[in-house]
């Protein structure tokens, strides 16, 4: 019944050898990278790269069918959206306005939008195998202590810890509290009123919100009792010991990044533009 | 010392002018009714009190050379462990290793002294195999192992068990008593226990027994002594089953050896005689017999999408006006059982059929009007402040008229006990009336069978009574009544029949009795021998079956002539 | 005290596990296509009113970024606008004291203001702007997406949270003087 919750895939490879600490910099480089840069030739490294991560930690693409699936349909929808809500976007953005050809009404089919859509689905892009990369190659125990570790204060952490230890207790809470009350008569389907709809919310979410409130009071005098809180720091079982390789990929990554920021803002503008003569 | 503590919220203390000693290494059993302030004496010792709950605390309490409220909760802790009743609540880590280290990592410890505390302690409880499993693929008992793990690991001086027994199934509590006691010798801790379940507990020996009623200590002396008197039934608490039995054999419990433990009872040639002597006078208790079949299951298979098969190809029939207990280990597959005759899950093979009619396809509301489900956690289903609207919830939307509503409420609310509560919110009640209260809000929808999880779980005595009672009452209306439960008496005291479930699989259908006799059987799925057992044996009486059916029936006549 | 910064971080845990749970795998339609209730911002706003800005605010943004990367890809302006909501809601906590079990219509009315700055805030203001910061989004587009979003947010926040909160003040209600009828 408890599913897990990331889907982490334990495996021997160069990636998963790593600390979490270091894919933890890896991920947050390249998202804030990634997030910055509108700079078609720095998304297109990234992408390599990310794709060349991927390689290097031996997870089949078939162990992450459903992620794609959803990325695949999310890419596509968002493509039409943005066409279909201003397909003048893009010549606004980058000055000029080469058409391919007319669709219908006022849509025409330009080179700038497509430019523009194609970076803007490149940045979609880039996030996924990297989170991927991410959540399967990093075994969840070793979240709390790499977040720790790139300092943030340790009791968050524990909370990011928690809430993975809890995910799927309170699932099990939820699936048996809205059969319990189904069972009386609470329906959430299509053919309930949305007023009624919304009223029978409520009587799933009181359970469990007053279970969760019972949990969080067990759980925190069980770690009092246990001295959490104690030291203004703490040590932790799980981190992983960093070696050669850890510094050396934190090294390219800090390279990247101001490599990748240096080219994004050549001209003082993060927007390559290749329609510009 | 006099020591009291009252919390802020409430008017009366919750503990008055204890003065109580322990010595180190003595294990010590702390029980009491609920409500009698033993839970609130563990957590003065462990520095929950006064450190997480505020009070108004008088007196010293001194454990370790530290008076605790001039102490702190981290220094407390260092020479108390603690073992909370919830095993999911205390289980804080993502794995079993990761658990054990949560007090070493808080205190700064390096890895790898860390790594090798952590391996003993697993060790010593016996969990060293599965120090990377998350909490969900353990057992309640193995989640106890690791708690008990994360205590030790400590090097703590106190060990303090809040109702160790609570979650656990008969078997994995009698090991968890052993445990303890093995815990104990090694580490050379003191031990303190609080439990209403004594005979589980004095399983192993144990140097004394606190009694405890309404924040006093009422008695404080060594097990044998407790025994022999007449305290426990006074203050709400069960004796030992054999205990009664020698009460009721007439045999004078003050010149029996061995009386706080079954495996060291020592009964005279004499005492085996009044023993046999009262079977003989005893009556046989009657069978009534009715063959109309409620429920029958038929070749159920169950598995959750993609992933280990739960039911394997169970099948039984529930006789109208029945009232069945099932059992089995935790995980055995007795809740996903219900689930599914419920309709809450979904089997794929196999029938279900109500009064001989199929329901394998109908959906959970058309069958809530036929087979309540209730919950064992009153908190999971209570949603609506007010009683008559939680209990008038499940049929609110039937098209009734207000009057009718309201007619079939008060009904319910009635039959319950509930009617002079009406108009209160559940929040005034204790947990037995909402235990009533989430009954009778399934029961407003006029089901037949209801099936109930645990009703009695971590209750003590009078309201253990006081539900069991009331299920009677109604098994005697014509409901029939199915219980899944880890409370071999109950089975014994309350259940026509026992349907035993081992690994998905149904292995024993029989009475209550007759399960608790198989040797065999018990091991099997994880249950424990009644110590009635042990006396048929002893006694050389061929027949323990019916031995133990003629006990049961006995103690019913005595106390309804004492109620 | 000490104690009470032990509890929040559990809160934090607990708030976020729930904000996955419900963001994650429970679907209750809403009656426009494809949109569902969402449930997640409600639990938040009862635990920004019942521990405050912090954990109103680290709930969230915990629970939603897990929840983005369940899916592989965080979606950090709006993850960031999650955390801004939460923060909002709970700096307006002290006012609503559903703690003493009162939660009457002024205190309802605090928390309807609450969730009006709150949503404005966070899916009209950081969402986005980091929209168009990060994906050079057009801003019409993802003001109407910002709009679209809060209001459903803040419908549902305020019936669902508003009820949870009645709930939860009945059970905290003190008994009083009671009578068996």
């Amino acid at each position: 019944m408890a599913t897990k919750v990331l889907n982490y895939i334990p495996k021997e490879s160069f990636i998963h050898g790593l600390s979490g600490t270091t894919k933890l910099i890896i991920f947050l480089t390249f998202s804030v990278l990634c997030g910055l840069s509108f700079d078609t030739r720095v998304l297109l490294f990234l992408l390599l790269l990310s794709f060349v991560g991927f390689s290097l930690s031996n997870i089949r693409l078939s162990e992450i069918r459903l992620m794609s699936t959803f990325l695949i349909i999310f890419l596509v929808m968002n493509f039409i959206l943005l066409f279909l809500f201003n397909p003048e976007y893009g010549p606004e953005l980058y000055g000029s306005r080469t058409v391919l050809f007319h669709l219908f009404g006022r849509y025409d089919v330009t080179m700038e939008q497509l430019f523009y859509q194609f970076n803007v689905s490149l940045k979609y892009v880039i996030g996924f195998p990297i989170a991927i990369l991410f959540i399967s190659t990093t075994n969840p125990s070793e979240f709390a202590s790499s977040l720790s570790q790139i300092g943030v204060p340790y009791r968050i952490s524990y909370s990011v810890s928690l809430a993975l230890r809890y995910i799927p207790d309170i699932q099990q809470d939820y699936h048996e509290i809205a059969q319990s009350q189904e069972a009386r008569g609470v329906a959430l389907g299509k053919d309930v009123k949305f007023f009624e709809r919304l009223k029978n919310s409520a009587k799933i979410l009181l359970p469990l919100v007053l279970t969760s409130l019972n949990r969080i009071d067990d759980i925190s005098n069980s770690m009092q009792l246990r001295s959490f809180g104690k030291y203004k720091k703490r040590t932790w079982y799980t981190k992983k010991k960093m070696t050669a390789a850890d510094y050396s990929v934190i090294a390219f990554c800090v390279v990247l990044f101001v490599v990748g920021m240096i080219i994004t803002n050549q001209g003082g503008n993060n927007l390559f533009n290749p329609f510009v003569r | 010392m006099d020591f009291s503590f009252q919390y802020n919220a409430q008017k009366q203390p919750t503990l008055k002018h204890i003065d109580l000693d322990i010595y180190p290494g003595e294990k010590i059993l702390i029980c009491g009714a609920s409500g009698s302030g033993k839970s609130t004496l563990g957590n003065c010792i462990n520095g929950l009190i006064p450190f997480s709950y505020e009070g108004k605390m008088e007196g010293e309490l001194t454990v370790d050379g530290i008076v605790t409220k001039d102490s702190s909760i981290f220094e407390l802790s260092t020479r108390v462990g603690t073992v909370l009743q919830d095993p999911d609540g205390q289980f804080v880590g993502l794995t079993v290793a990761e658990d054990i280290a949560f007090a070493l990592e808080n205190d700064c410890v390096e890895q790898d002294a860390m790594k090798k505390q952590i391996m003993e302690a697993a060790k010593k409880v016996g969990i060293e195999e599965r120090m990377n499993n998350a909490p969900y693929d353990l057992s309640g008992g193995q989640k106890q192992r690791v708690s008990m793990a994360g205590v030790i690991v400590d090097d703590v001086k106190i060990l303090l068990f809040d109702e160790p027994l609570a979650n656990l199934d008969p078997y994995t509590g009698k090991t968890a008593i052993e445990l303890i006691d093995l815990i104990k010798k090694q580490t050379d801790t003191t031990v303190l226990i609080i439990e209403h379940r004594i005979e589980d507990v004095l399983w192993e020996k144990v140097d004394r027994i606190i009694l405890m009623d309404d924040g006093r200590i009422v008695s404080d002396t060594k097990p044998e002594e407790l025994l022999r008197s007449s305290l426990l039934w006074k203050y709400g608490i069960r004796e030992p089953l054999y205990l009664t039995l020698l009460k009721y054999a007439g045999i004078d419990v003050n010149k029996v050896e061995g009386i706080d433990n079954i495996k060291d009872l020592q009964l005279k040639a004499n005492d085996k005689k009044k023993i046999r002597d009262w079977y003989e006078a005893q009556s046989k208790p009657e069978r009534v017999n009715n063959n109309d079949y409620i429920l029958e299951v038929e070749h159920v298979d169950f598995s959750y999408d993609n992933s280990e098969q739960i039911l394997f190809d169970v099948s039984f029939k529930v006789k109208q006006g029945e009232m069945l207990a099932i059992v089995g280990k935790n995980g055995a597959g007795k809740s996903t059982m219900c689930k599914v005759i419920c309709g809450f899950e979904r089997n794929k093979t196999g029938k279900i059929l109500f009064k001989g009619e199929d329901v394998t396809q109908s959906s959970i509301r058309a069958r809530a009007s036929h087979i309540g489900y209730v919950m064992q956690n009153p908190n999971q289903m209570i949603s609506q402040p007010m009683i008559f609207d939680e209990v008038a919830m499940g049929i609110r939307n039937l098209g009734l008229s207000e009057e009718e509503l309201q007619k079939r409420v008060y009904d319910t609310l009635k039959i319950c006990g509930l009617y002079e509560f009406r108009n209160w919110p559940i929040s005034a009640l204790s947990f037995g009336q909402k235990k009533r209260v989430t009954i009778a809000s399934i029961l407003v929808m006029g089901p037949e069978v209801v099936m109930l999880d645990e009703p009695t779980a971590g209750q003590d005595l009078r309201h253990y009574t006081e539900i069991m009672e009331f299920l009677k009452e109604l098994n005697e209306k014509g409901i029939t009544i199915i219980l899944i439960t880890h409370d071999m008496h109950l089975m014994l005291e309350y259940t026509d029949r026992s349907i035993v479930f081992t690994d998905g699989r149904i292995v024993a259908d029989k009475s209550g009795s007759a399960v608790l006799c198989d040797r065999e059987l018990i091991q099997r799925a994880a249950l424990k021998e009644t110590s009635l057992f042990y006396i048929a044996e002893m006694t050389g009486i061929d027949d323990p079956v019916d031995f133990v059916d003629c006990f049961i029936a006995c103690d019913r006549k005595e106390r309804d002539r004492g109620n | 005290m000490k104690n009470d910064s032990v509890k929040k971080v559990v809160a934090t845990g607990i708030g976020a596990a729930l904000f996955f749970v419900l963001a994650r795998f429970v679907a209750v339609p809403s009656g426009i296509p494809n949109t569902n209730i969402t449930f997640q911002y409600a639990i938040q706003a009862v635990f920004a009113v019942l521990y405050g800005p912090v954990v109103g605010c680290l709930s969230g943004f915990i629970g939603h970024v897990l929840c983005d990367m369940s899916w592989g890809g965080v979606w950090w302006s709006w993850a960031f606008a999650t955390g801004v909501y939460g923060l909002v809601v709970g700096f307006f906590a002290d006012k609503i004291n559903v703690k003493d079990g009162y939660f009457a219509k002024k205190e309802f009315f605090t928390f309807v203001v609450a969730n009006l700055v709150a949503n404005l805030l966070a899916w009209l203001l950081i969402a986005p702007i980091g929209d168009i910061v990060i994906y050079k989004e057009d801003a019409k587009l993802v003001f109407t997406q910002g709009l679209i979003a809060g209001a459903g947010d803040f419908l549902f926040a305020v019936v669902l949270g508003g009820l949870l909160l009645y709930g939860y003040s009945k059970t905290v209600a003190k008994t009083g003087s009671l009578d068996k009828e």
